[in-house]
């Protein structure tokens, strides 16, 4: 599946949902704010919402220091 | 009878490029100088800000830190010196600023932002630049700023990477928009813990002076409605549109939260939620069991070279990196006590422990530096 994530087209093997996106990706999802096309997906809609091809996905950090 | 001059042919000199430039001029120069910007920490992000927008010919500039300059922080603090190192860190900016630009007003708070005093402090401003180090304080300093319908310049930093943005400007989002909630203690480090490039607040702290001084002077496009995540490894910026959501908590269209709350409580909820399995253990009830005769066993989880600068006597080094593939040299017949710098690594290796099968295992509350306060204080800090 074709997605592009912060900016770059990348090719990913079996993620469904978001959750399983982040989990591919190696990441936390309590540790990120994700955008999925635009839309800010909050963390208790991360496990059921769907990925599909041609999505465009923005994963923030969360970054505290100063 | 006339008015005083606005300026002082000193004030023009110095000025002097900012009044050549049609965008600012003799009007935008007067609205700096009128101007009254609250900057929440003199650390990495406030340094650079401190000082350009001092230099800038901000009239007032509010300081609050209730640190003191350490060796440590003269990495990236650049506001500060070596002569300073023990000073409050008010003091030291107050100085720095004022031998730079003595046209602008200091004021200073040698405290901690809190819930008892963030409104009251933010009002006496126009604007709000936030330099702070840690999750209560960044959602305390946005819901303040929400309550008292000031913006707020956004920066934070960590590693390699910084992020910036203009929030509570009227229509566009605030922090909590975009972060809605805080992230398990535990799991984002603090620059304390993970390392910060020097240079990286230099960049971010300068981009939030110049978001406070168009939006000051009134010109440009603003970072609201947009966050800018700078990457200094990979020299990319990426912009990430963020908008104004109608069921923020707090900025919404229908606000629960009306009063601001224990910040430091809320956040905590969130990590305690994570690593349940963590027990801690306060610096002086450490010391008083580490005298008995059944004495736990010190596990030391930072770096080398952060050993090499102080640790406890007897204690045993395993990075936390490291923790996972070194657990037989640790005893199962004996209470095991994590310490670290500040209590966040020793509590992520205490539940590391625990899913090991250890038992007892404590983390030590505050890591080395509680220590060094509460128990030695001739402990080297950093």
């Amino acid at each position: 599946m074709q997605l592009t994530i912060n900016g770059d087209a990348r090719m990913i093997d079996r993620a469904d949902t978001v959750e399983q996106l982040l989990h591919v990706l190696g990441l936390d999802p309590r540790a990120v704010v994700v955008e999925l096309n635009r839309q800010i997906i909050r963390r208790p809609a991360v496990a059921a919402t769907p990925v599909a091809e041609g999505d465009v996905i923005e994963i923030v950090h969360f970054v505290g220091g100063g | 009878m006339p008015n005083p001059p606005l300026f002082s042919s000193d004030e023009l000199l110095r000025y002097a490029r900012h009044l050549t430039l049609a965008e600012i001029g003799v009007a935008g120069q007067a609205k700096l100088k009128s101007a009254r910007v609250l900057l929440v920490g003199a650390g990495g992000l406030g340094s650079p800000a401190a000082l350009y927008l001092a230099a800038a010919g901000v009239g007032t500039l509010g300081i609050v830190d209730s640190d003191v300059v350490d060796l440590s922080n003269l990495q990236r603090q650049v506001l500060h010196d070596t002569a300073a190192i023990g000073e409050a860190k008010t003091a030291s900016a107050r100085r720095r600023i004022s031998a730079l630009n003595p046209h602008v007003n200091v004021d200073t708070f040698d405290e901690r932002l809190a819930s008892a005093n963030a409104r009251e402090i933010i009002r006496g401003y126009d604007l709000v630049l936030d330099g702070s180090d840690n999750f209560p304080t960044r959602y305390l300093v946005n819901d303040a700023c929400v309550m008292e319908r000031r913006p707020l310049v956004y920066g934070s930093i960590l590693r390699f990477e910084g992020q910036l943005s203009l929030f509570v400007v009227p229509g566009g989002p605030c922090y909590r928009c975009l972060f809605a909630e805080p992230p398990p203690a535990d799991l984002v480090p603090s620059c304390a813990d993970a390392g910060v490039l020097g240079v990286l607040p230099g960049v971010i702290g300068t981009l939030q002076a110049l978001e406070a001084i168009k939006w000051i002077v009134g010109i440009g496009d603003s970072a609201a409605g947009r966050l800018l995540v700078f990457d200094a490894l990979q020299l990319r910026v990426r912009e990430i549109a963020v908008r104004r959501d109608p069921a923020c908590v707090v900025c919404g269209d229908h606000p629960t939260l009306t009063e601001l709350i224990d910040y430091e409580a809320w956040c905590g909820a969130s990590q305690f939620a994570d690593a349940g399995t963590a027990i801690e253990v306060e610096a002086l009830a450490l010391a008083r069991v580490l005298q008995e005769a059944a004495a736990p066993f010190v596990l030391d989880v930072r770096e080398p070279w952060e050993f090499a600068v102080a640790h406890l006597a007897g204690s045993h080094l395993v990075p936390l990196g490291d923790l996972p593939g070194r657990l037989a040299e640790l005893p199962r017949n004996r209470e095991v006590v994590t310490i670290c710098h500040h209590g966040a690594r020793s509590r992520t290796a205490c539940a590391l422990l625990v899913r090991a099968g250890f038992s007892p295992v404590r983390s030590l509350a505050g890591g080395l530096d509680a220590w060094a306060r509460v128990v030695d204080p001739t402990m080297r800090r950093y």
